[in-house]
């Protein structure tokens, strides 16, 4: 059976949850990442852009691929500044395109995201774009040479879970590049829906970050990301109505 | 002396097409904290988005029983927007020359202090010996003295800011569009002006000569800041001054009125309570008690959750240490309040008031880790 790997810009992931970095205790993360067996893991450059105490970069095991993100860019301009400066301090090719001009809901501006994901991609970056699960917004998104999409399920850090469910699910539908779910996921359970729906991979930070116990849940999304991609895999199984079929077929009334 | 009319605009000074003011007043006038009752109170802290009358009931007496509640509901709110963050910064004084005649404040012009300002070599040194400490954020302040501290001058020190520090914040006196798009330039992104009080009849008894005396221009800085470049801007009534609770209201809507016009712009508060100053006895916080000014912390955060808030040194080390990661998500460490306080030689020029907390970078870091909390010293990149 072909293994089932997660292709992002060429790359090739095992694991298809991408942790996040933020809003804990940078000693946790290498544990973190441990037990979420995750491959990528997200931080914001602003975060990064720190000489002293609290610099993620130096938090962030080996092997790990990192998925740095523009936040603090409020258009497209400055999340390409944000973005180059990202490459120049060695965080590789790979960028979470993040324009977010609302301080209060933390929305992200699909048209900005759209503008700084053409100018990025062609400078040569995996560019992975934050954005509102608009169908037209991800096909503009494939066309300008995102290497994914990633929609959210919910406002950042709400832990609300899949409101936007029934947008993601045409995304997925439609869009030929990963469908990566990011944000508002607040529990495995959410994650283990959103892979079940054919999501290629699951985002989540604040979830995890405001976890009892950090390790274990960073485990606990780990095994539902796992369980709902096999379930996906699986074909679901029909939902059967109660009763027997009908013992007069509908379309009994049919001549030869 | 005779006072001037402090609704009016002195020359030179920008007017620009806002109703902010007229709304935040109007607010705070229609605001009776006694009209509140525990029901109120209990349903705003029902609520996911909390309504301006919301916010007033948390501030109102009627709170007082509350308090733990708030506490956990802020405690709550801090987590799920800044995580176990906890953002480190330090004041910089580099002049306490003034011109305003503010009654209560240790540099005004009538106050016989040691005066002093930095030179562009002492404001290097000073800077130099901050940064060693591991701080990677500065706010910069002067008295309010255009003619000693003139905006080339803070331009110029925001500029060496640049070089030593990754952000940089300003509390100088409120200026034009222009002259904030021009310190922006030089490096700063952050504005913070104290309106000190919302009302207006009591700031007019307080700030009896000087820009500063003009109440409107004053109030309308954080809007023109923004105008100007500017990513974010910090309000904060000086609590006790006048009646807390309608000043804390007025400071909340003021900001909720900005965040709505300007979306994109991060907002923060300051807490700041009246201190003792150097030749004015009469003058300590007594009005509001520790409790009190909790209960306005916690009502902003749960008002505005993804709202910045600092917390003075002017609070006692064990009020801060408990307040960080609860609602406040940025507190001041390694502090001088005079001129010169950061070199081996010593301050040159007193202190603007007199601070409750004198631990350094270090002790401060030590006791934020060990409420199981993250220092962070920069999480910012100027773009």
């Amino acid at each position: 059976m072909k293994q089932d790997k997660l292709v992002i810009g060429g790359h090739e992931f095992e694991s298809r949850f991408i942790l996040g970095s933020g809003k804990y205790n940078v000693e946790l993360i290498d544990a973190a990442v441990k037990h979420a067996g995750a491959q990528m893991i997200t931080l914001a450059l602003r975060r990064a852009n720190s000489e002293g105490e609290g610099n993620i970069l130096d938090y962030i095991p080996e092997g790990v691929t990192l998925l740095p993100n523009t936040s603090g860019a409020r258009n497209a301009e400055e999340a390409v500044r944000i973005a180059r400066l990202a490459r120049e301090i060695g965080c590789g090719d790979f960028v979470k395109v993040e324009v977010i001009r609302d301080s209060k809901y933390l929305l992200p501006d699909n048209s900005e995201t759209i503008k700084a994901t053409e100018i990025l991609a062609k400078e040569g970056f995996i560019v992975m774009p934050y954005m509102y699960p608009d169908l037209n917004v991800a096909r503009d998104l494939v066309n300008v040479g995102a290497s994914a999409v990633m929609p959210l399920a919910a406002p950042i850090g709400s832990n609300k879970g899949l409101v936007t469910k029934e947008f993601i699910k045409i995304l997925i539908e439609e869009i030929d590049l990963p469908v990566i779910v990011d944000a508002g996921i607040g529990r495995p359970s959410q994650a283990c829906e959103v892979m079940e729906m054919g999501a290629a991979a699951v985002m989540a930070n604040t979830a995890i970050a405001t976890a009892g116990d950090i390790v274990a849940m960073a485990g606990a999304f780990k095994s539902a990301i796992e369980a709902g991609r096999s379930a996906y895999l699986s074909g679901l199984g029909r939902v059967l109505s109660s009763g027997s079929a009908a013992s007069s077929p509908l379309t009994g009334f049919l001549q030869e | 002396m005779e006072r001037t009319n402090h609704m009016e605009y002195m020359e030179g000074m920008e007017q620009i097409s806002s109703r902010i003011m007229e709304q935040t007043l109007e607010a705070m006038e229609a605001y009776d904290y006694n009209d509140f009752t525990n029901e109120d109170v209990r349903c705003a802290l029902e609520k996911e988005n909390l309504s301006p009358r919301d916010f007033g009931a948390l501030l109102s007496p009627a709170a007082a029983p509350f308090l733990e509640e708030m506490a956990k509901r802020a405690q709550l709110e801090t987590r799920k927007h800044f995580g176990n963050s906890v953002y480190l910064f330090t004041p910089l004084y580099i002049s306490n020359y003034c011109e305003n005649y503010c009654v209560y404040c240790g540099f005004n012009c009538h106050n016989q202090i040691r005066r002093a300002k930095l030179d562009m070599q002492g404001i290097e040194r000073e800077m130099e010996a901050i940064a060693k400490t591991g701080l990677e954020e500065i706010l910069i302040l002067t008295g309010e003295s255009r003619g000693m501290s003139d905006v080339t001058y803070i331009g110029e020190a925001c500029k060496i800011a640049k070089k030593y520090f990754k952000m940089v914040g300003l509390e100088v006196y409120p200026m034009n569009v222009e002259e904030y798009e021009y310190l922006h330039q030089c490096g700063a992104d952050f504005v913070t002006v104290f309106q000190e009080t919302y009302n207006s009849d009591k700031y007019e008894t307080l700030h009896l000569s000087g820009h500063k005396r003009v109440f409107p221009y004053r109030i309308n800085a954080q809007e023109r800041a923004l105008m100007g470049g500017m990513r974010g801007v910090a309000f904060a009534a000086l609590l006790g001054l006048d009646d807390f609770r309608k000043d804390a209201f007025a400071t909340g809507i003021h900001a909720y009125l900005i965040q709505k016009k300007y979306p994109h712009a991060e907002i923060s508060f300051s807490c700041p309570r009246l201190r003792p100053i150097i030749n004015n006895d009469k003058i300590n916080p007594k009005d509001v008690h520790e409790k009190e000014l909790l209960q306005v912390m916690c009502a902003y955060r749960i008002f505005m959750p993804f709202a910045g808030m600092t917390i003075s040194t002017r609070e006692r080390a064990g009020f801060r240490d408990n307040v960080i990661g609860l609602a406040a998500t940025k507190i001041s460490a390694g502090v001088s309040t005079g001129i010169g306080g950061h070199m081996e030689e010593g301050e040159q020029g007193d202190d603007q008031f007199e601070i409750a907390d004198n631990r350094n970078v270090d002790e401060v870091v030590a006791a934020i880790k060990e409420k199981g909390l993250q220092p962070v010293m920069n999480d910012y990149v100027f773009v």
